[in-house]
């Protein structure tokens, strides 16, 4: 059963940096989880005994992470992440209705950190089928701190959401300029549809004086057609560096021989492309430092 | 200079309002649970109430710079509805115990009826059975003896004066609330609490101990900027800074950090994290453009 493995390896980061009080009140907690009740009162005062500072996990422990579960990356968790985790795989409850029920009472009563920890669990949760909706719902939210749990480094979505939603998390993540290169499987669920929305998104922008991130041409591409083509040829002749490259790693990933010809009138940019230098990871990373 | 402003209804202010506020060098917020302005019908409508002030309303905050805190409670104006305010009740328990709820308020009298008073005392209750301060509403009728009055029920129910607030005071009450050892907030609020020179004169005459002010802006005629205006006016009036310091920041905090729930370290090192929230991944700027102050007022872009 995956969530005893999953509750065994938060046990173990935990017990290895908790102090004597702090892992003995967890102990507690997770022996006396008997009522719907004490599952609450735990799961809210959980920061007062564990503390709120970061996993800062190990090389080794993040590689178990990923084995034990793939796109499970804990890199940025903290010790009140851990243990709330922990306590949400021992949540008392008979069926996975039940189960659904006390996440819905948590999260309607749930603060900030509550709901983010409450999202960023999902993909060790059981019945994972069930809580699609549940994560649709996170991906509604405009507090920045709950969708980043949702949708960054985050499996959940790209392993269960329907591709209307997940199409809309994109958007939205676009729209409030969250890093794409952040979202787990961002290249295996790029659709036609997506690629439309996305491009008629950077034509509002433009029209309206704006810019967007470049990282939208990265799920535009694999879907390139003529029709797209004044696009790149826009971003071609950028004064933005990102945005030229965006449009050159675009070119160079299509079979159209428009693409061939538009970059033979661009040697110097595929020369900066090929030399290894710019992917669009790399592009990800720069769109989002200044 | 940082400011505290222990009490004010942020959900009923604008970003506007939270700009300025930060500009002014307000670091941190307490925000009471109290009426909407009209009551309310339905027990969800507190559950939400609540949870908007422990998520959404923090959130916001922090997109200014601002560290939002809450108290939670039932006011004594809709505690005169007793089926709602029994089921009230029953929430409260899931609320107070969260993080950055620093005490259980405003609760108290209105008009001093048999209703308020059972509620309050059950809330002082649970303040005690969960070791968090209260934040005492006090009436704006009949107000002496109403104060009076809420702090013999509290030692009644066996409260530590030190864990107490007692707010809304005016010159009738601040003397006797001091004398027993109660913490005394002055609400700075135009036309019916205190006004600031007033309260000048007040820090003058009694000194800074046990003495904190606030602006309890709401969804009225009300100023958010009535602490750190209120400072200004105390210093150009001869009052040391250090005296200032005690009754827009220190003292605040050194009542309600008793809940455990809210230390100094909360903004201080957690400042540049807000900024790097504000300017990267803002959802109030839409679109998330970063601020701009526009020269001419009248362009949006």
């Amino acid at each position: 059963m995956p969530s005893e493995s999953y509750q065994n390896y938060l046990l173990t980061i935990l017990a290895a940096r908790l102090p004597e009080a702090g892992l003995a009140w967890l102990q507690n907690q997770l022996a006396g989880l008997a009522s719907e009740k004490a599952f609450y009162l735990a799961f809210s005062m959980a920061p007062r005994f564990v503390g709120k500072i970061p996993l800062s996990l190990t090389a080794a422990e993040l590689e178990q992470a990923q084995q034990l579960r793939p796109g499970f990356q804990p890199a940025s968790w903290t010790m009140e992440q851990a243990a709330r985790t922990l306590l949400l795989l021992r949540a008392p409850h008979q069926t996975p209705a039940d189960y659904t029920a006390i996440l819905n009472r948590l999260a309607s009563a749930a603060d900030l950190c509550e709901v983010a920890t409450l999202y960023a669990a999902l993909p060790l949760l059981p019945y994972p089928e069930t809580h699609v909706k549940r994560a649709a719902e996170g991906v509604r939210t405009t507090m920045t701190q709950v969708f980043d749990a949702v949708a960054l480094n985050n499996p959940y979505p790209h392993d269960y959401l329907p591709t209307e939603a997940w199409n809309q998390m994109i958007l939205k993540a676009v729209f409030n300029v969250r890093p794409l290169h952040r979202i787990y499987g961002l290249d295996h669920r790029h659709n036609a549809a997506l690629a439309q929305m996305l491009v008629d998104y950077a034509h509002e922008r433009w029209a309206a004086g704006r810019t967007l991130t470049p990282e939208v041409w990265r799920l535009v591409s694999p879907h390139l057609t003529l029709q797209y083509m004044p696009d790149i040829q826009r971003l071609l002749l950028s004064a933005n560096t990102l945005e030229k490259q965006a449009a050159a790693l675009a070119l160079i990933e299509s079979d159209l021989p428009m693409a061939r010809e538009l970059l033979r009138q661009h040697p110097e940019m595929k020369d900066s492309i090929t030399d290894g230098a710019c992917t669009w990871q790399s592009i990800g990373e720069k769109a989002y430092a200044s | 200079m940082f400011f505290i402003d222990p009490h004010v209804h942020m959900t009923s202010r604008t970003t506007d309002d939270y700009e300025a506020m930060r500009q002014a060098g307000v670091v941190a917020v307490i925000e009471p649970a109290f009426w909407m302005g009209q009551p309310r019908t339905r027990v969800g409508t507190f559950q939400d109430y609540y949870s908007h002030l422990i998520g959404f309303e923090r959130f916001r905050a922090s997109q200014f710079g601002i560290k939002h805190y809450c108290t939670i409670g039932l006011n004594s104006k809709e505690a005169n509805n007793e089926a709602l305010a029994e089921e009230v009740m029953e929430l409260l328990p899931l609320f107070v115990c969260k993080e950055g709820v620093v005490g259980v308020g405003e609760i108290g009298y209105d008009d001093q009826t048999a209703a308020e008073d059972k509620y309050y005392r059950l809330q002082l209750e649970l303040a005690r059975e969960v070791n968090l301060p209260v934040q005492i509403h006090t009436p704006h009728r009949d107000k002496k003896k109403g104060t009076l009055r809420s702090m013999e029920v509290a030692l009644e129910h066996g409260l530590d004066p030190a864990m107490v607030i007692v707010d809304h005071n005016n010159e009738e009450t601040v003397q006797d609330v001091l004398e027993r050892g109660f913490w005394a907030a002055f609400t700075i609020y135009p036309h019916t609490k205190m006004g600031n020179e007033r309260m000048t004169e007040i820090v003058k005459h009694y000194g800074p101990e046990h003495i904190f002010i606030n602006s309890a802006a709401d969804w009225g005629i009300s100023d958010p900027l009535a602490v750190p205006k209120t400072a200004q006016l105390m210093l150009e009036r001869g009052i040391p800074a250090e005296t200032v310091h005690l009754v827009t920041y220190q003292n605040a905090l050194a009542a309600f950090s008793q809940s455990g729930q809210m230390q100094e370290s909360d903004w201080l090192n957690d400042r540049l994290i807000d900024q790097s929230l504000k300017f990267s991944g803002n959802s109030i700027l839409r679109g998330g453009q970063t601020p701009k102050i526009e020269a001419d007022p009248t362009i949006i872009r």
